[in-house]
């Protein structure tokens, strides 16, 4: 039980520094990860899955790299080998062919646990422990990794601030929070030993749709400040244009469709596939991947009441939406303190999508 | 013994002097006599029940809860210990305790083989269901979080079966308390030695109360095990609170 995962542990760390042993000295060093990096590179190399009996593979000759730090999305139909490929990562599903390394180091080398132990793992249906705390859930890598009590209660309090709950919901039991408390935890516990190297499957799949929307918000801003690799697998694409830094498309039997950053793969699908994946509104969905704030605005001029207002954070694609829902010409770009700082109009919008998306 | 419990003179054999109700007539609830024979026969009669039946279920749980692990990691064993245990549990106890005469005697050990064939079904059952009806995602989270098959086993899986397994627990621990008084039909020993007694004889308050008591002892047992249950699983009354 404890005592043997704790004692195979240590025996381990006499080769290898498993876990630096000073108190707050973060990040956890990984044996098969550089000692400073908090990120690491993850490389696909003709990685493929095939269950015998069956004459196409789940995941075909998959090769791709994702640069450390980055959210790499996997997105594809269903039967399209996402999961497949995402949980060939920890070995949840094993490797027939091919190699994945990370950070140089093959996945197939390392012993199961160890691997697993430093890849954060979070799931669609979450599966938090319902019978231990949250604080016990969040705790649960650090406690098998031989921390002390006092470090693992300090790191799921800092955690729960993290992702947006308070330290008093280390009591609760799992069955008390709602959904999207229960996904903030998930994601908390897959934090807990600072991995490298996040895998998330659907994470937000089950949540609704406004709890989704500020979950992946949330993401986003907790990664722009952690700067993990991440592996996040979804079926809906505007998710993944959303998400990603790059997305990879995989078609049926886990062929890879086209791997490129959203914005490329909007402007030039590289198939009839891909295109048709994405939706005849890819120029839209490009819309939203910029913000008013990114582009040069026209001079205030005279701002009629009447004129709609958005932030300098909006989408150019809801800017648009607001146009043309209030029949305006143009948007007025308020600041936070609510001056206008520019005014967008539908022809400069209009004149963007056309010189975006070439014919 | 024939009961010589003829009109007339208070002539109860076996019962020292006969006082008060006892000597008056055979009632149902003869206090004087349930006082005067507490330390001899009722309240040996009764830890000797207790031991019946905690042996028993001890014995049959920790039977059960190895072919429960056995058949949840090998899922081929399930159907075949379970057609066993429910075999064991369709024979007709005093059958099954006459049979076993011959091999064991007429000892406590023939009624514990009884006792603990009867303790399977239930306990196994319950076992298995219980570990099966952990949700798939938990398993997968904590096996994606590097717990090994052990610990997934020792800290996700078993705590989780605890409430099935409690409530298996709760029945077999019920069932065998009343199926011990029959037991003592051939080795006179436990709550059902003073039942049969009384019977023979026909004096009433002899039977009726240790019968009182078999029930009386059901019911705190269970009691306990609610209570046991409750402590060791907080996060069930948490979630509905």
């Amino acid at each position: 039980m404890a005592l043997s995962g704790l004692t195979r542990c240590r025996k381990r760390s006499n080769k290898t520094p498993f876990l630096s042993s000073e108190p707050g000295s973060e990040p956890v060093a990984f044996p098969w990860l550089s000692a400073s990096a908090t990120a690491a590179e993850i490389v696909f190399d003709r990685a493929t899955k095939r269950y015998p009996g069956r004459a196409q593979p789940a995941v075909t000759e998959l090769s791709l790299t994702i640069p450390a730090g980055e959210i790499c999305v996997l997105v594809g139909p269903s039967g399209g080998g996402k999961t497949t490929a995402m949980k060939m990562v920890n070995r949840l599903i094993s490797i027939t062919e091919g190699d994945i390394r990370i950070d140089g180091t093959s996945v197939r080398s390392l012993d199961l646990t160890e691997l697993r132990r430093g890849i954060g793992y979070v799931i669609q249906q979450v599966g938090l422990f319902p019978h231990l705390s949250v604080g016990d859930n969040i705790g649960t890598v650090p406690k098998l990794l031989g921390w002390p009590k006092k470090r693992i209660r300090d790191r799921a309090v800092e955690l729960l601030e993290l992702v947006g709950l308070e330290a008093e919901d280390a009591k609760r039991y799992p069955g008390q929070l709602s959904g999207g408390q229960r996904q903030r935890v998930g994601l908390a516990r897959a934090l807990a030993a600072n991995p490298p190297l996040m895998l998330m499957d659907e994470p937000f799949g089950a949540i609704d749709p406004i709890t989704r929307e500020r979950l992946q918000d949330e993401f986003l801003r907790l990664h722009r400040e952690l700067r993990k690799t991440v592996i996040f697998v979804t079926h809906d694409i505007d998710e993944a244009i959303k998400m990603g830094d790059r997305i990879a498309i995989l078609h049926q039997a886990g062929v890879l469709a086209q791997y490129d950053t959203p914005d490329e793969i909007l402007a030039h699908p590289a198939s009839e596939f891909v295109e048709r994946f994405v939706g005849a509104d890819r120029g839209l969905k490009r819309l939203s991947l910029r913000r008013v704030s990114d582009i040069e605005l026209e001079p205030v001029t005279v701002v009629s009441s009447d004129t709609p207002r958005c932030s300098e954070s909006t989408t150019l694609r809801d800017a648009l939406s607001l146009m043309l829902t209030e029949g305006a010409h143009e948007v007025a770009v308020v600041n936070g303190g609510g001056e206008p700082v520019g005014v967008l109009s539908l022809q400069r919008v209009s004149d963007l999508l056309r010189e975006q998306v070439p014919a | 013994m024939t009961p010589v419990l003829a009109g007339g003179g208070p002539v109860i054999p076996n019962f020292g002097k006969a006082t008060g109700c006892i000597a008056n007539d055979n009632s149902f609830f003869c206090t004087t006599w349930i006082r005067e024979h507490w330390t001899d026969t009722l309240q040996p009669a009764l830890i000797q029940h207790i031991w019946l039946t905690a042996i028993a279920v001890g014995i049959g749980f920790g039977i059960a809860f190895l072919c429960a692990l056995a058949a949840h990691r090998f899922g081929w064993l399930a159907p075949p210990i379970n057609a066993f245990t429910a075999f064991l549990y369709t024979v007709p106890s005093i059958a099954l305790f006459q049979v076993l005469v011959p091999i064991t005697g007429i000892t406590v050990t023939t009624i514990e083989i009884g006792l603990v064939g009867y303790t399977l079904l239930v306990l196994f059952g319950n076992t298995l269901a219980g570990l099966r009806s952990v949700p798939p995602d938990v398993i997968e989270a904590a096996r994606g979080m590097g717990l090994t098959r052990f610990q997934v086993l020792r800290r996700v899986e078993l705590p989780l079966a605890l409430p099935a397994i409690a409530a298996g627990i709760r029945i077999a621990v019920v069932t065998t308390i009343s199926l011990a008084t029959v037991a003592a039909y051939i080795t006179p020993y436990g709550l059902g030695k003073p039942i049969f007694d009384g019977l023979q004889i026909n004096y009433h308050t002899e039977y009726v109360i240790s019968g009182l008591l078999a029930i009386a002892l059901a019911l705190v047992a269970d009691g306990l095990l609610v209570l046991g249950q409750r402590a060791l699983t907080p996060w069930r009354r948490a979630a509905r609170a």
